[in-house]
């Protein structure tokens, strides 16, 4: 692929760029669910407080984040009024909801976060129903389940439904849209307490200033560090939200805040280049995968036998059944083949009615991956005649899906043990190791699972602790005006170098002096793959190949110091690509800190090939140290706080 | 590429207050080329196809053409959108039609009270694990409890 040919090339110097000054309590970064969410509950209470909220977001709210295309299921709903059709021979538990979220970690989660998110959810699923969105009913009322935790909806309007009824409780005034912020502000007097935020418009030449006493990142997940499969054309065609850039992530790592097992990333496997979801299939058409000679391969227990206990949770955690799939790949018995053919005639064959399966199966696709579909036209594929192939993306790092990358967040007093509280200066639920400063969503770590309704609802926990953390502390924190200054300069650097260095080249694209930000997404991606465990690797590495990456890394950010952009649009690749550096270097010191392979099947350490939980069934807990850029790697034990069982 | 706008239908929202494709594009993809009144796609690559543009165009002017990469040519997804429901029609590259229609709201837009039938906010609940609405948005009494391993 080439560098874009922009036909609308548009600078501006720092100087000539006006300052937008925004003062608010609680500023909200990011509208997807988790902003969005975070926006709704604290509006509820700001009223009462008498606080001012906003929410600033680099897209359009009605279409933004992960759920801007929709959806065909809700994830996380756990069901304990009744509301749902029951699954298996007992009701569902928010103590089996644990289990099975802790399990499916390979033995790993916060579980104050995932229990303290699950008692709620139910009632935002209430809520979403009550304001519109279409969740399927049976014979009996009941919400139809596509799997014990999940429910199937009509979800194509999702996301502009959430959006409504955010902008109705925020009021659209204050949601800002179109500005990417880059950078957090921390308080001039204390370096451990959140200021506030910059970034830029990116329609136009204004640079915003927020003052705020709170900050919530929910800025989403981090995609493409790692090259994908398409590398051309397809690039955009990953799995997750390719707009998702990491930068709640990056923007707390440079403000010094904890960060927690950012060694995860998640490998879904889905339909083959399409990336359509597999949940429909598996749960409620009860599908099978098998290889090419139509062996069902997950039923070889032999393939995970040694990562036991693991490998007998029901059900199989998601990192081993893509480990079972792998196993088969390289043993050259590939393609993986989703058996839409034999699912639908089975379904059939028990009394279900053909055309409605066949219309179930298609709007899976069309409610949330149209691609899919797309793609199912273009091969003449119909599901009820021929299997289609599944394969293993490339990795993603994200804390709210069967991934848990983000930040080291509080728990609520109720279920937070003491082991976890020691580096918090301040204990507000959702709250980082920086005063002030949330997360929520993908941005916080080791709570995975939350999905579209789980993510709106830890934003609502976090919303309504903001607004009780500006009461109770009263925090006045001072912006450093002079700092805010430099941030500005820096932030259109890229500017200026393009129009200093633009004639030193026959070529615009080709130019000793600087780098565009897609040339620096191609190095990211090669430096990840090849050296991170990337998909072309089999997700393999080693500590020798983790530290070449740094090395790579490093002077990839030295590089980046060059970067160019022709118009605003391109700035905001340039720093969407600073974010994903950032990441995926936290990425690396996390994953050499964890000496064994915790998640067979997401990566593999080949110098620590086994699982250990004797030393290692903990969390990983970093910290970028913002004066010396090192980090400092530390242990926090894991503990099981619900009542469950193995 | 992903998104692509068919000239002889966009009028470039000539008569809107803003461009719709340009307003929804979750990656700021969508340009209007002042000069032609025309929108195009500026960078095919990082195009998510989520057809928020094509669904919003009040022309009908925007198509996918399926990636490059994998895609054959000849398919087309087309939908329409209305106020409660969605349709499509799916046309393979041998030439098969599907259509399918899908609701996707249950109330008028434009219809939500957030707050609807929840008590005042009290400054006193702050300090309560109760999120607004709670407990009856929960079809429950209270909270519910989460037992602790002994």
């Amino acid at each position: 692929m080439a560098v874009e040919v922009y036909k609308n090339i548009e600078t501006y110097k720092p100087e000539d760029v006006e300052d937008v000054t925004i003062e608010t309590d609680v500023l909200i970064v990011g509208g997807g669910f988790s902003g969005c969410g975070a926006a709704y509950e604290a509006a509820y209470w700001a009223k009462a407080a008498g606080l001012k909220v906003t929410l600033v977001e680099k897209a359009a709210i009605e279409r933004s984040g992960a759920i801007a295309q929709g959806l065909s299921a809700i994830n996380t709903y756990l069901g304990l009024s009744g509301r749902a059709q029951q699954v298996g021979d007992k009701p569902n538990t928010i103590e089996d909801y644990v289990r099975y979220v802790t399990l499916d970690m390979m033995g790993i989660a916060r579980e104050d976060l995932v229990a303290d998110y699950a008692r709620h959810v139910d009632g935002t699923v209430h809520l979403f129903e009550k304001w519109g969105l279409p969740i399927w009913k049976d014979e009996n009322g009941k919400y139809v389940r596509e799997g014990r935790w999940q429910v199937m909806i009509h979800g194509e309007s999702y996301k502009p439904i959430i959006a409504e009824a955010t902008k109705m409780a925020l009021g659209e005034e204050n949601i800002i849209e179109r500005v990417m912020v880059t950078h957090l502000l921390l308080d001039k007097n204390d370096p451990q307490r959140v200021a506030g935020a910059v970034g830029f418009s990116v329609r136009e030449p204004k640079f915003y200033i927020f003052k705020a006493k709170a900050v919530i990142l929910a800025t989403g997940g981090a995609t493409l560090l790692f090259k994908p499969r398409s590398t051309g054309e397809g690039m955009g065609r990953i799995w997750y939200a390719v707009f998702n850039t990491g930068s709640g992530y990056a923007m707390a790592i440079e403000a010094g805040a904890h960060t927690c097992q950012m060694e995860h990333r998640f490998i879904p496997a889905r339909f083959k280049d399409g990336y359509g979801p597999v949940g429909a299939w598996f749960l409620l058409f009860k599908s099978v995968a098998t290889n090419a000679y139509d062996e069902v391969y997950i039923e070889k227990k032999e393939t995970i036998a040694q990562y036991k206990p693991y490998a007998d949770a029901v059900p199989t955690p998601t990192p081993l059944r893509n480990h079972q799939m792998l196993v088969e790949l390289m043993e050259g018995k590939g393609p993986i083949l989703m058996r839409t053919e034999w699912a639908i005639k089975k379904l059939s064959e028990e009394g279900k009615d053909l055309k409605k399966l066949i219309e179930e199966a298609w709007e899976d696709f069309l409610d949330m991956t149209v691609s899919q579909a797309l793609l199912w036209a273009a091969l003449n594929i119909e599901p009820e005649k021929v299997p289609s192939e599944i394969m293993t993306a490339e990795p993603y790092m994200m804390g709210s899906h069967s991934g848990c990358a983000g930040l080291w967040v509080c728990g609520p007093e109720d279920l937070m043990p003491e082991e976890y509280k020691k580096l918090f200066p301040l204990c507000y639920n959702r709250m980082t190791t920086i005063k002030g400063l949330f997360a929520v969503g993908d941005c916080s770590g080791a709570n995975p699972h939350k999905f579209s309704s789980g993510s709106f609802t830890e934003g609502r926990i976090a919303g309504k602790e903001a607004v009780r953390y500006i009461v109770e502390q009263n925090p006045n924190p001072e912006v450093d005006d002079a700092k805010v200054q430099e941030l500005k300069k820096k932030i259109f650097q890229p500017m200026v170098t393009y129009e200093q260095f633009k004639g030193a080249s026959t070529r615009e694209d080709i130019n000793p002096n600087y780098l565009f930000p897609k040339q620096a997404l191609w190095r990211l991606q090669k430096i990840m793959d090849e050296y991170a465990a990337g998909a072309s690797m089999w997700y393999k590495t080693n500590e020798k190949m983790l530290k070449i990456a740094l090395e790579r890394l490093q002077m990839l950010k030295e590089d980046m110091e060059k970067l160019a952009a022709r118009n605003l649009h391109e700035l905001m690749r340039c720093w969407e690509m600073w974010h994903r550096v950032i990441v995926a270097e936290a990425h690396v010191q996390h994953m050499l800190f964890r000496q064994e392979t915790r998640w067979p099947g997401y990566y593999y350490r080949t110098d620590y090939p086994n699982l250990d939980d004797e030393n290692w069934k903990c969390f990983v807990v970093g910290r970028r140290n913002p004066e010396t850029g090192e980090w400092e790697l530390q242990k926090v034990p894991y503990i099981q706080i619900v009542d469950w069982q193995l | 590429m992903p998104s692509y706008v068919n000239p002889e239908k966009c009028d470039g929202c000539k008569a809107l207050e803003k461009t719709a494709c340009q307003y929804i594009c979750p990656n700021d993809l969508m340009v209007l080329d002042k000069e032609q009144m025309k929108a195009y796609n500026q960078e095919p690559d990082m195009c998510w196809e989520c057809y928020s543009c094509v669904k919003i165009c009040p022309q009908g002017a925007i198509d996918m053409r399926g990636y490059v990469d994998f895609v054959p040519l000849g398919a087309q997804c087309v939908p329409m959108r209305g106020t409660d429901a969605i349709m499509w029609t799916i046309k393979f590259r041998n030439g098969k039609i599907l259509r399918f229609k899908f609701p996707i709201r249950t109330t008028p837009w434009g219809s939500i009270q957030p707050f609807e039938g929840f008590p005042e906010p009290n400054l006193d609940n702050l300090k309560n694990n109760l999120l607004a609405g709670e407990p009856q948005i929960l079809d429950m009494d209270s909270l519910p409890e989460v037992k602790k391993k002994a």
